[in-house]
């Protein structure tokens, strides 16, 4: 087929000329970096086959990382447009892409990776397990998830971004009215994410059911390991309605049927209900395990234990029921009857319950404690106040008969910012100070944390409170341009200023991820901030097989217990014995892969070079099913020398390296 | 965490002195000029005061158990003590909550069912009906009694309820006059409705706030009120004076494009009600060329308004003709 070069590179933008020509020398530059220092080998043993949730977990940070950058330049590119009245920045076209890009790589490659980043990272060592149930599985959903980033970051130099919205609204995203293929991207690069993200549901449902160390009853987990727990559940009973509806979306949009669109008998507000059965869950998804590791950190730095822990796992429980329940309130403008629309605000502003439960929870573990203020501890404890006005701003966005006049305003924009960043980035951020040392040995630098912290958290407020009152005054979401009679503009200038501020509190951590890498103390010991749950026991950086011998659990709080009882002997020489671990395996990137060109050419449209393709797909689970691999054992003599070393160290780093 | 305890009372205080001065100034929600649109304000209201109280009560026992229990230099052999929870306390902070979403409740759910009738003081007038259809991108408003239709501007009369009966020629919208009233989608082939009257006349500002792609920021339309003499006086002027519009006119006025104002003496109504689900389909994918990528399959359907004949046979051959070199094909005008 004569491909025509001129449509499949997006071209007549000098901004993604530049772009593509930044993506093309990078790309050389690191594989001939990775060539020169001869690091292909260990590149390839050591991470891309590793089936290790520890290292999977790492993965997952550093794109969630790197997807960060991507999102936060698209929304400094919407900022730079929108601070003074008719600018000619960007055009509409380009806007409507940077929008759209922005709120799925936000949601879906930012936060999601980074939270099941943090959750593959910590959840097995807080249970006091070896990896979790499914460990190949989990190479695997790392690696689909990592391929449909990918995919659907290319969109904006191959082939053209989509551009109708994170929401994809049908008839908009229909071939009626987008017939590029810019919303295939969307359709089957989210569809490749999401059997990624699926499947992370189902091996952390496992994982917590069966994998928990002896003694840890339900009722004795940490509550970040409860959060990701119940997250997992609704990742499983949710992520299902939005592979359907995508593939609803595919079929419309590259054979023809009839299921959204105006023509032919379609729907479009199934296409908004289906998405929303997903899309409002999907909050929570997200939420959740950040309340989690909220838990775990204040209760760490507060030196007690978490105030009413029964309360705290029936509100999460209580959570994610309402959350399959309020989708409605996304478009109570949609004709809905009165009293469709009371039930909706009335199950939404129950949501506030529950998590007026936790905030108070919080608040009160903090009583009588000892609040050391380290930068994981800032970003827990910024995330009250701020959370409070995201909170309080929903419940007022849950009267339906007000949402008449929030509804897709900037009121609506700042709300929703005002939950995702205090509520998922903080918490994110707090995680990755907390435990950055078990992840790499060294802890990333209190003083340009403190810079990361302030200069993000000055910034969000700046730019998204004038948000609100933006909106209130008729400032619509989306708009690409507004005329300067509206008089949005100085509130406008003002947002945008903020946003710089935001992203100069993002550039300290990633220098400060430098700096550390390069600089900081390696020798830490093994429990650097006096902490109480399990993932502690273990060396900094945690050994490979975890745990010599599994620990007991009697008590919630369990590594507290035992260092206030003294049960940390020395390992008995007799206590150790071989550990059978998984072997590393090609299988899960070469699905990606597969997955990746299957995609693609599906996304051109080319349906049997696309189904060609996929027959590799095919081929990868025949492999699968044949590999006899067994597993390889941890010999005791290996165990015995790595637990001598560090064990000898143990505990000394206490209370010395926070400054 | 002196500075913590600084950001937070001045975030406190600048987040205190926008709203407050946000009820007195002059945005857009908090100055109604409808019974609707008051009706709804002072929802807005009643939430804000009891949402603030909560804000202050939160910020406020924050502050003060941070501040309180924050480690220094003379606490540092402090050991705090094992607290597991209290269940009288944990009751308390569940029935608080329950106590102040029932607060909310009760009214929302009244306004909620008061804003879909006529408003009160004016069930005894007739209302005027209006069909308003968004296109891309432009709003058309019919005036069935009248028999005339105009585009981006709507004229009505003050102290009489208007039913606007909304709909969609294409891509879903919301058709939205804050100062009247609150918002309401517009589909294709689906009907939705949304009462609201004017107190006084005046100039107030429409616009969309669902995105439809390219032209959605130019969305807007002005909706004049006028004293009822006035508003007759009009009519009977546009009846007199504008030109009837034909079907082709029509037609074409429903491909992609901004439009200025425009007046009509018929109204489209007597060709297609976009809100019946079995009319025809009037969509121009072709004309969505958004000037740069890859193009995709376009799809030709039966009930398209180009099929004028309606013979399906023959447009379904094309189609799969069209499909075949649709990748390399005839696209142009990059």
């Amino acid at each position: 087929m004569g491909i025509k070069w001129d449509e499949f590179f997006v071209t007549g933008d000098p901004l993604i000329f530049a772009s593509q020509i930044g993506i093309a020398l990078t790309l050389i530059g690191a594989l001939a970096g990775i060539t020169y220092f001869k690091k292909w080998n260990y590149l390839w043993t050591e991470w891309l086959t590793t089936v290790d949730h520890k290292k999977i977990g790492i993965m997952y940070i550093l794109m969630g990382v790197l997807m960060f950058v991507r999102g936060g330049i698209d929304g400094l590119m919407m900022k730079g447009q929108t601070a003074v009245p008719e600018n000619g920045f960007l055009n509409a076209q380009h806007y409507n892409e940077v929008f759209t890009t922005h709120g799925v790589i936000m949601i879906l490659f930012v936060a999601m990776p980074l939270l099941i980043g943090l959750m593959n990272f910590v959840i097995p060592l807080q249970i006091g397990a070896r990896d979790v149930a499914f460990p190949q599985l989990n190479a695997l959903s790392f690696w689909l998830t990592f391929s449909g980033a990918m995919l659907f970051n290319i969109s904006f130099i191959i082939g053209g971004s989509p551009d109708a919205g994170w929401t994809s609204y049908f008839p908009l995203a229909g071939k009626e009215f987008s017939p590029g293929i810019g919303n295939n991207y969307y359709a089957v690069a989210l569809q490749i994410a999401g059997a990624g993200t699926l499947m992370t549901g189902i091996n952390f449902v496992v994982t917590v059911l069966k994998m928990r160390t002896k003694g840890m009853t339900l009722m004795k987990m940490p509550m970040f390991t409860w959060t990701s727990f119940i997250t997992s559940i609704i990742i499983v009973a949710s992520f299902p309605i939005f592979t359907v509806a995508l593939a609803l979306m595919t079929f419309d949009r590259t054979f023809g049927t009839h299921f959204f669109t105006i023509s032919g008998g379609g729907m479009d507000m199934l296409w908004a209900n289906l998405f929303w059965l997903w899309g409002h869950p999907e909050v929570y998804i997200v939420v959740l395990p950040a309340f989690g590791m909220l838990s775990d950190i204040i209760s760490t730095f507060a030196r007690k234990t978490l105030y009413g822990y029964k309360s705290m796992v029936i509100s999460i429980v209580m959570i994610s029921v309402l959350s399959m329940l309020v989708w409605v309130h996304h478009f109570f403008t949609m004709g809905n009857s009165a009293a469709v629309n009371s039930f909706f605000s009335i199950t939404t502003m129950a949501i506030a319950i529950p998590t007026g439960v936790k905030v108070f929870n919080w608040l009160f573990t903090m009583r009588k404690g000892r609040i050391k203020f380290t930068t994981a501890m800032l970003w827990a404890l910024a995330f009250v106040p701020n959370f409070v006005i995201g909170g309080v701003t929903g419940v007022m966005l849950a009267m339906a008969a007000a949402d008449y006049q929030y509804h897709n305003t900037l009121f609506l924009v700042a709300h929703f910012h005002y939950v995702l960043i205090p509520g998922v980035v903080f918490p994110i951020f707090a995680g990755l100070y907390f435990w950055w040392p078990k992840m790499f040995g060294y802890m990333l630098n209190e003083r340009i944390g403190k810079w990361n912290f302030w200069l993000f958290v000055v910034g969000f407020n700046v730019t998204f409170m004038p948000m609100f009152f933006l909106g209130l005054d008729g400032a619509v979401r989306r708009a690409y341009t507004y005329s300067a009679e509206t008089g949005f503009g100085p509130l406008m200038m003002i947002s945008a200023i903020g946003s710089i501020i935001l992203a100069a509190g993002f550039a300290a951590l990633v220098y400060n991820i430098y700096w550390s890498a390069r600089y900081a103390d390696r020798n830490i010991g093994n429990d650097p901030w006096d902490a109480r749950t399990l993932e502690w026991a273990t060396a900094t950086p945690v050994q490979h097989y975890n745990f010599a011998s599994l620990p007991e659990v009697t008590k919630l709080d369990a590594f507290w217990h035992m260092k206030k009882n003294d049960q940390l002997q020395p390992l008995k020489e007799d206590e150790v014995e071989e550990i059978h671990l998984p072997s590393n395996t090609w299988i899960p990137i070469y699905m990606g892969v597969v997955f990746g060109i299957s995609g693609f050419l599906l996304v051109f449209e080319w349906t049997i070079a696309a189904a060609i393709a996929a027959i590799g797909i095919f081929a990868g689970l025949a492999f699968r099913s044949f590999d006899y691999d067994e597993g390889f054992h941890v010999h005791k003599d290996e165990i015995l020398e790595t637990e001598g070393i560090w064990r000898k160290g143990a505990n000394k780093g206490v209370k010395n390296h926070v400054s | 965490m002196k500075k913590s305890k600084v950001l937070l009372v001045s975030l406190t205080s600048i987040m205190a002195v926008l709203l407050l001065s946000g009820c007195e100034n002059n945005m857009v929600v908090f100055n109604p000029e409808g019974p609707i649109a008051r009706q709804i304000t002072e929802l807005i209201n009643f939430s804000i005061a009891l949402m603030l109280l909560v804000t202050v009560v939160v910020f406020g026992l924050f502050g003060f158990i941070v501040w309180k229990y924050r480690e220094r230099k003379d606490n540092m052999d402090y050991e705090p003590p094992e607290e597991h929870g209290s269940t009288v306390l944990e009751i308390i902070w569940t029935v608080i909550p329950i106590l102040i979403i029932i607060a909310l409740t009760i009214p929302t759910v009244k306004t909620i069912y008061a804003i879909d009738e006529i408003p009160k003081g004016y069930e005894d007038q007739e209302p005027l009906v209006i069909h308003v259809t968004s296109a891309d991108w432009k709003w058309i408003f019919s005036y069935p009694e009248q028999g005339i239709e105009t585009v981006n501007y709507v004229n009505i009369p003050e102290d009489r309820p208007i039913d606007f009966k909304l709909t969609s020629a294409g891509t879903m919208q919301s058709f939205w006059i804050p100062a009247l009233a609150g918002q309401k989608y517009t589909m294709a082939k689906a009907e939705t409705q949304l009462y609201l009257v004017a107190d006084n006349p005046g100039s107030y500002v429409g616009k969309n706030t669902n995105f439809n792609g390219q032209g959605y920021a130019g969305m807007e339309f002005e909706v004049l009120s006028q004293t009822q003499k006035d508003f007759d006086q009009w009519v009977q002027d546009v009846k007199e004076t504008a030109p009837k519009m034909t079907l082709e006119e029509y037609e074409k006025m429903l491909e992609p494009s901004h439009l200025g104002r425009k007046t009509f003496s018929n109204t489209h109504l007597e060709w297609v009600d976009h809100s019946d689900p079995h009319s025809k389909n009037y969509t121009n994918p072709e004309m969505y060329d958004r000037g740069h990528g890859w193009p995709g399959k376009i799809f030709e359907d039966k009930d398209n308004y180009k099929n004028k004949d309606g013979n399906n046979s023959e447009s379904i051959n094309h189609k799969e003709s069209e499909n075949e070199d649709s990748h390399g094909g005839d696209h142009s005008g990059h």
